[in-house]
């Protein structure tokens, strides 16, 4: 193994492990907003609601995320969608993820007893306050383990966005096995930062977890 | 105001969950710091007329009445809701699973609606918080979570929660049924006491002595009907229907 070059190359994937940093953040933030309105749909009163958000969820879990990208980046010219590649991979990761998220947001808020939101409509809350005050906040303590899987598998899923050019870990890592002509070296190297950014991440939601626990 | 006699009426209720007929044209009046106590064997429609008295469960027929203004008024949605809504913060519910928030302390279970839904100031929620969870023996553990406190200790908070509101009718669904039997006598006596403040209650309760002994009014209930009600002594004492003997006789011989 050529430890020399690892430490000669490594500078530039740690620079390129920001752009998957920056990736993740924004994929994960559009990610949560679908997640939260395809929740809002799929738990909506009104039927048409129910449907739009299951065939959501249905097309982006049922697809590959690599054909949605595909489709998005190289496809989108065609029907007027006109992205960098770094926009279309956020876009398209974040309505990928957002689906995912759309089932946990929705599994966490039906999971909470139905006598919750009795309790809190007896007392003269209206559906809306019950829902801010009683349903929402021990949902969201609920999600923020399963979320956190979500979080988990969407960084792994930036690796995608190398297929469309985007510079990020996997694509130098692509590009420095191209002059160096030693890929086991360069993705063992892309491997570990992948695994340091997944493992800092899933320590921040243990923490969370444990933070906003009902004791 | 109405004449105390009319303060809750129940006028021919029905309900049907599907095609299963639960309530069967059921009326009762409820005059005001009554207490009424509800028996009867499991699926009899005990809870879900309760509940069809604050529309937890709405009814398919007939009209329920709380001092004068009807409940279940046919309003259109956005109107009913605010029209419920109101309604409710006049009727209190305390359930057999005490159904307490998880995520707030006694003392924010207690003074949540009222902040929300009377303005209360900081320091008006404070001194509630205080009153009632005092009245029902909670004052100790004002700030605990519902997690760290007994079956009894929750429901006691459960009933302050209720009493928050200042409601004029309290409903209870078998509050001490989860209990274990060495919880029940201090929820039951927060009840009690609160009948000796003239509250107006509906109970439905398993436990007979309870009922004989804080009750102005027994119901036995049966298939969706109320099979024979009177003042406790005649109801206990000398049941006219066999059904009610039959039932009784059952529950006295296994109490639970
Ligand atoms: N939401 C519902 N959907 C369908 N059926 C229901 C529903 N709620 C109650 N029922 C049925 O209505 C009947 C009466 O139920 P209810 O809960 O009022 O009985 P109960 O007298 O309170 O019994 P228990 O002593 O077991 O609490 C039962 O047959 C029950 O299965
Ligand atoms: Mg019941």
């Amino acid at each position: 193994m050529d430890i020399d070059l690892m430490l000669r190359v490594y500078p530039f994937f740690l620079e390129a492990a920001w752009i998957t940093i920056l990736l993740s953040v924004l994929t994960a933030l559009l990610g949560l907003t679908f997640g939260a309105l395809g929740a809002a749909a799929r738990l909506s009163r009104f039927t048409s609601l129910r449907l739009l958000g299951a065939t959501y969820v249905s097309i982006f879990r049922g697809t590959p995320a690599l054909i949605q990208l595909f489709i998005l980046y190289f496809g989108g010219p065609q029907v007027g969608i006109q992205l960098d590649a770094f926009e279309a991979g956020v876009i398209g990761l974040g309505i990928n993820a957002g689906a995912y998220m759309t089932e946990t947001i929705r599994g966490a808020i039906i999971s909470i007893d139905k006598g919750q939101r009795e309790a809190a409509r007896t007392l003269g809350l209206s559906q809306l306050q019950a829902f801010y005050k009683v349903t929402l906040p021990q949902a969201a303590r609920l999600m923020v383990r399963p979320l956190g899987v979500n979080l988990n598998m969407l960084i792994k899923a930036t690796a995608l966005v190398a297929a469309i050019s985007v510079v990020e870990l996997t694509y130098t890592a692509q590009r420095y096995i191209g002059s160096t002509y030693k890929p086991f070296e360069m993705f063992l190297l892309a491997g570990v930062l992948y695994m340091i950014i997944i493992y800092v991440t899933g320590r921040g939601v243990a923490w969370l977890d444990r933070r906003v626990r009902i004791t | 105001m109405t004449e105390s006699t009319d303060f809750v009426q129940i006028r021919h209720a029905q309900k049907s969950f599907g095609t299963l007929e639960v309530l069967k044209d059921i009326s009762l009046n409820v005059a005001r710091g009554q207490i009424v106590a509800i028996i009867g064997p499991s699926g009899s429609g005990k809870s879900t007329l309760l509940r069809a008295i604050n529309d937890l469960d709405a009814l398919t027929g007939g009209e329920v009445w709380l001092d004068g203004v009807q409940v279940n008024k046919q309003l259109p949605h956005r109107q009913y809701e605010k029209h419920i809504n109101e309604m409710r913060q006049q009727i209190g519910m305390v359930f057999q699973h005490f159904n307490l928030f998880p995520h707030m302390t006694a003392r924010e279970n207690v003074t949540m609606a009222p902040k929300m839904l009377k303005g209360l100031s900081a320091e008006e929620a404070d001194a509630l918080a205080k009153e009632q969870l005092d009245k029902v023996g909670m004052l100790e553990r004002i700030d605990y979570y519902p997690s760290q406190l007994s079956g009894g200790q929750k429901q006691r908070v459960a009933i302050a929660r209720a009493l928050a509101m200042n409601p004029k009718l309290m409903l209870f669904d078998e509050a001490t049924s989860a209990l274990d039997p060495e919880l029940v006598s201090e929820v039951n006596q927060v009840m009690k006491k609160l009948a000796e403040e003239h509250m107006t209650m509906i109970i439905v309760t398993h436990e007979m002595d309870f009922a004989a002994s804080v009750c102005d009014r027994v119901l036995f209930m049966d298939q969706g009907v109320v099979v024979e009600e009177g003042p406790p002594e005649q109801v206990f004492g000398n049941p006219q229907k066999a059904r009610t003997r039959a039932f009784l006789r059952k529950e006295l011989d296994n109490p639970e």
